[in-house]
């Protein structure tokens, strides 16, 4: 009954059955703004320690928050994009726990009245299905500072840059059933985030990050205690985390324990979580409205205003790559994948052959790029050039194959492929009287062929084919030799 | 120099701008009076030679006819307003050596209307208390009855001895429960809290931020005028400071209160208020009332728990507020072996005790299973004390409450903080729905100390609590000067 071979993503079998996962997302994200939430500094990543630091992100005496303006845009943006509830008053409450690199001992958050309320997203998973996952709320809050431990012996340094920078929490429905399933849902929270421009999504840079909630049970049955597991800032640590944290907890209740709820920690090392923090060790946070800020209030029109210039978002820019272009929904769903992707795509398939654009840029960039370990930002071909190289094809002047070869060199020397085909004299040669001259002469060399052929070994017709090419060094037109061969050897 | 310091603020401005008397040497008096009166404790910090090189850049100024509102005015400024390159405490160990980099708006508004600067003025420590005990470097006395040691009250503590005693022409205070109005009533003198939202709260060291306003303490209710013209002001800083422009109080001043209506609030005039506060109340009334006022006995019913719900309110905002004083970044730091260690160790070290005190309370307030009990119903007690306002404010112009229930007491006289905290049950009121009130000093009791009397005005209404107030003070005619004051 328990048969592995047909045990889906999210279950595990144990001993006693098969366990399902139940797993819920905070995802942290930054937003693109220039300067921080509450104050004028910058919030730019890789400064010097301790440069974008004003007095407000210092909390000296007497000093105020003043929101920013952008912030909450971005954050009215993405609740529009999540198909979420926008919140026209929402109220900013202070956490409060004490650590050296949060310099007002509380940060600043929204904890029952956030901006953005319930929304959801549909998530295309690898296999080609789609589902759909919950969206709980979405709150804005300030980042803390970093603190090093490392650099000295008995000192710990702190570095307030990214003190009080803005951050969108996104809170998940407890909607997520496996590992890829979470997976594909940062994904594609990420390309939203995206295409809005609210977040730029760099996992490495920590401008997206997640917490994730992990229990387990069996099918049908509530849910189990779950362990949340901190500041996962990869799409491959998340699905990992989530996998070893679900197995873990399935080893526990097969042996007749319980789970704790506590705060766990992954280990990337050993690609296992361990404990950070139990139940009992949990703050307090005394979350109280905080008083130096009133009420964030906006009216509907200016909700509307920020709704009607929402670019187009994946889903509907999916649906209408397969109708203006013609290709298939997969193709399309790789492609509106990344804002780039799809902006790079309609550049070069614009006025062209739309499904033989999708298949050079999917199968011959992306393998290019993949090839030569390069990210899609560097890649050497632009969209007008491989706009360009499909136009070579689409009109004949050169061959698919040739159009390999000129790809090849595009991605070495970065030249135009016109450029290329000109420099080496590529063209394709569809001309009849120069095609003619090259048969004729094939077939002045293989007299005795032809005599075989012309008695009935029909098969050889192909050899002629192929030593016409050959004499032509690949550019003749295979369309046209074969015409003009039929012609010949009537 | 005894008529120099015989000038208050509107005068003294008249004779600077008649160019009768100089700012340097109005400023040297005040100096002078400092030294002479130094043994109240009122001032923290002195600024000489600031204080100088700011007289003579305004007598530049009343000469070639440039000279602003304030121009060549000696004050003293409240520890709680940080000031750029001058030593700001707080009144604490824990900012013992604080020296901002910035200067809060308040202040920043009275240097650029020509003020001149005196020096930092004493309070209880994070402007809790209304004694001015808890002040990190000792108490300021009370220059009434000189010799007894009385308190000045507080949190201003420092901020009403100084005008009281003549060592400041005016000063700046905050008002969070009665810290202006309590210690101006206790020193003689004119303490007016404005609207919450009218003085931006930038710049000026917080400690319960819902009900945290600065404002002046002076010598009449023209120059409390005078000087709120120059203090208040939108500041976007402050995002809770208030986008209305204030008309010029100094066109009120002498408006009358013809037709007026004058609210007497009966849960004002309970139990342990002293009969000499009573018998001035009384007075007071009737003054109004000759001046043209109605009277209109009103009801503010929930003020039985304007006290507590502001001792549950003010301590949980306070223990927020006091939590970037951690020993990391500035102030003092007692090294030890781990993070929490650190901060057991100067904060239990630097902290006095009712701060300590509060801290607690409102950590205690905002804990997870203590929320509804306390903060949340506290927020709601507000919000009751708010609307007995609103309505009481449909039948009446202005509200009329004795200051304190008491006048000053012995310092040293060891009062539990219970007993302490009930000489704000007139005041706090007002801070808790955000309203203006004045204290201004109508008489003496039978020990010859004096008495203030409140006016509460609605939200915004400054001009017409000036207008009320003055002719209180013209009709109380109280013109006594304290014992303790410089010569």
């Amino acid at each position: 009954m328990n048969d592995t071979s047909t045990l889906k993503p999210g279950h595990i079998l144990g001993e006693t059955g098969i366990w399902e996962m139940v797993i819920g997302l905070e995802i942290h994200a930054q937003i693109s703004s220039k300067s921080k939430l509450f104050s004028g500094a910058s919030a730019s990543f890789g400064s010097e320690a301790n440069r974008n630091v004003s007095l407000v992100d210092a909390a000296m005496p007497g000093m105020l928050p003043v929101i920013n303006e952008f912030c909450v845009e971005q954050a009215v943006k993405t609740g529009l994009a999540l198909n979420a509830k926008i919140n026209n008053v929402s109220v900013f409450d202070r956490k409060n726990y004490f650590y050296a690199d949060l310099p007002q001992g509380y940060q600043i958050s929204q904890f029952t009245k956030p901006i953005v309320g319930e929304g959801e997203i549909i998530v295309d998973l690898d296999n080609g299905e789609q589902t759909t996952i919950g969206i709980e709320r979405l709150h804005l809050e300030q980042d803390a500072g970093k603190s090093l431990h490392d650099q000295h012996p008995t000192k710990s340094y702190i570095d307030l840059n990214r003190t009080g920078v803005a951050l969108m929490e996104i809170v998940s429905k407890p909607d997520i059933r496996s590992p890829q399933e979470a997976g594909a849902y940062v994904k594609k929270i990420r390309s939203i985030l995206r295409y809005i421009g609210a977040c730029d999504g760099n996992m490495e840079e920590g401008s997206l990050r997640a917490d994730c909630n992990v229990s387990v049970r069996k099918s049908g049955k509530e849910f189990g205690t779950r362990c949340e597991i901190k500041n996962l800032n990869s799409i491959r640590f998340i699905i990992q985390a989530i996998q070893s944290e679900a197995e873990r907890q399935v080893d526990i209740l097969e042996e007749g324990g319980t789970i704790d709820q506590e705060t766990r920690l992954f280990d990337t090392s050993t690609g296992e979580t361990r404990s950070m923090r139990s139940k009992e060790d949990a703050h307090d946070y005394r979350y109280f409205p905080d008083p130096d800020l009133l009420p964030l209030e906006f009216t509907e029109s200016w909700v509307q205003d920020i709704k009607e210039k929402l670019p187009e978002l994946p889903d509907s820019l999916k649906k209408r790559l397969v109708k203006d272009f013609g290709i298939t929904s997969y193709d399309a769903s790789i492609l509106v994948e990344e804002k780039d992707y799809v902006d790079f795509y309609q550049q070069a398939a614009n006025g062209r052959d739309g499904k033989l654009t999708a298949n050079w840029m999917i199968t011959e960039l992306f393998g290019a790029l993949k090839k030569d370990n390069l990210s899609f930002s560097e890649s050497p071909i632009t969209s007008e050039n491989l706009g360009e190289l499909i136009s070579l094809i689409s009109n004949g002047t050169i061959s698919g194959k040739i159009a390999k070869e000129v790809f090849s060199e595009m991605m070495k020397s970065k030249k135009s492929p016109y450029v290329i085909v000109k420099e080496k004299g590529l063209e394709q040669v569809s001309d009849d009287s120069e095609i003619l001259e090259l048969i004729d002469q094939v077939i002045s060399d293989n007299q005795e062929k032809v005599n075989e052929y012309l008695s009935g070994k029909d098969k050889l017709f192909g050899f002629f084919v192929g030593q016409v090419m050959k004499l032509s060094q690949g550019k003749a037109n295979p369309g046209v030799v074969n015409k003009l061969l039929k012609e010949k050897l009537k | 120099m005894s008529e120099l310091l015989d000038l208050n603020l509107v005068e003294a401005s008249e004779a600077l701008k008649n160019k009768k008397i100089s700012s340097l040497e109005l400023t040297k008096a005040y100096l002078k009076s400092i030294s002479d009166t130094s043994s109240l404790g009122a001032y923290l910090e002195i600024v000489e030679d600031k204080a100088i090189s700011m007289a003579k850049e305004s007598d530049k100024k009343l000469i070639d006819g440039t000279a602003r509102p304030l121009e060549g005015i000696p004050i003293g400024i409240k520890d709680m307003f940080c000031t750029k390159d001058i030593k700001t405490t707080a009144s604490s160990k824990i900012l013992e050596n604080f020296i901002p980099t910035y200067e809060s708006t308040v202040t920043q508004n009275l240097w650029n209307d020509g003020a001149v600067i005196l020096g930092k003025l004493s309070c209880d420590e994070f402007a809790m208390g209304s004694s001015n005990e808890t002040a990190a470097k000792g108490n300021v006395i009370n220059p009434w009855l000189k010799n007894k040691k009385m308190s000045p009250g507080g949190s201003s503590g420092g901020s009403a001895a100084a005008v009281a005693a003549r060592s400041a022409l005016a000063a700046t205070g905050t008002d969070t429960g009665g810290s202006i109005r309590q210690p101006a009533a206790f020193c003689g003198i004119t303490g007016l809290k404005p609207t919450y939202g009218r003085c931006s709260r930038w710049g000026i060291v917080a400690f319960s931020s819902s009900l945290d306003q600065a404002g002046p303490l002076t010598r009449t209710v023209s120059d409390a005028a005078l000087m709120l013209n120059s203090m208040a002001g939108y500041d976007q800083k402050d995002s809770t400071s208030a986008n209305l422009k204030m008309p010029d109080l100094m066109d009120y001043l002498d408006k009358g209160i013809k037709g007026k209506k004058i609210g007497i609030p009966k849960e004002y005039t309970q139990d342990g208020i002293s009969e000499d506060i009573v018998k001035f109340y009384e007075k007071s009334i009737d003054w109004l009332k000759d001046e043209g006022a109605e009277i209109v006995p009103v009801s503010l019913p929930h003020t039985k728990y304007a006290l507590p719900a502001y001792y549950i309110i003010a301590p949980a905002e306070a223990s927020s507020n006091l939590a970037r004083y951690d020993g990391v970044r500035y102030g003092a730091r007692h090294e030890a072996s781990s993070l929490d260690e650190m901060y057991e160790l100067t904060r239990g070290n630097s902290f006095g005790d009712e701060v300590k005190r509060r801290i607690m309370i409102g950590t205690y307030v905002l804990s997870s299973g203590y929320y509804d009990a306390y903060y949340l119903k506290a927020q709601k007690v507000r919000r009751l004390i708010k609307e007995d306002f609103e309505n009481v404010y449909k039948k009446v112009d202005y509200i009329l409450t004795p200051s304190t229930p008491t006048t000053s007491f012995e310092l040293g006289k060891k009062q539990d903080p219970l007993t302490m905290y009930l000489n704000d049950i007139f005041t706090v009121p007002a801070s808790l729905a955000g309203l203006p009130g004045i204290s201004l000093p109508v008489g003496l009791d039978n020990s010859g100390l004096p008495i203030g009397i409140q006016l509460i005005a609605n939200s915004f209404d400054e001009p017409g609590l000036i207008r009320t107030a003055r002719v209180l003070e013209r009709s109380a005619g109280f013109n006594f000067i304290a014992d303790g004051a410089a010569k």
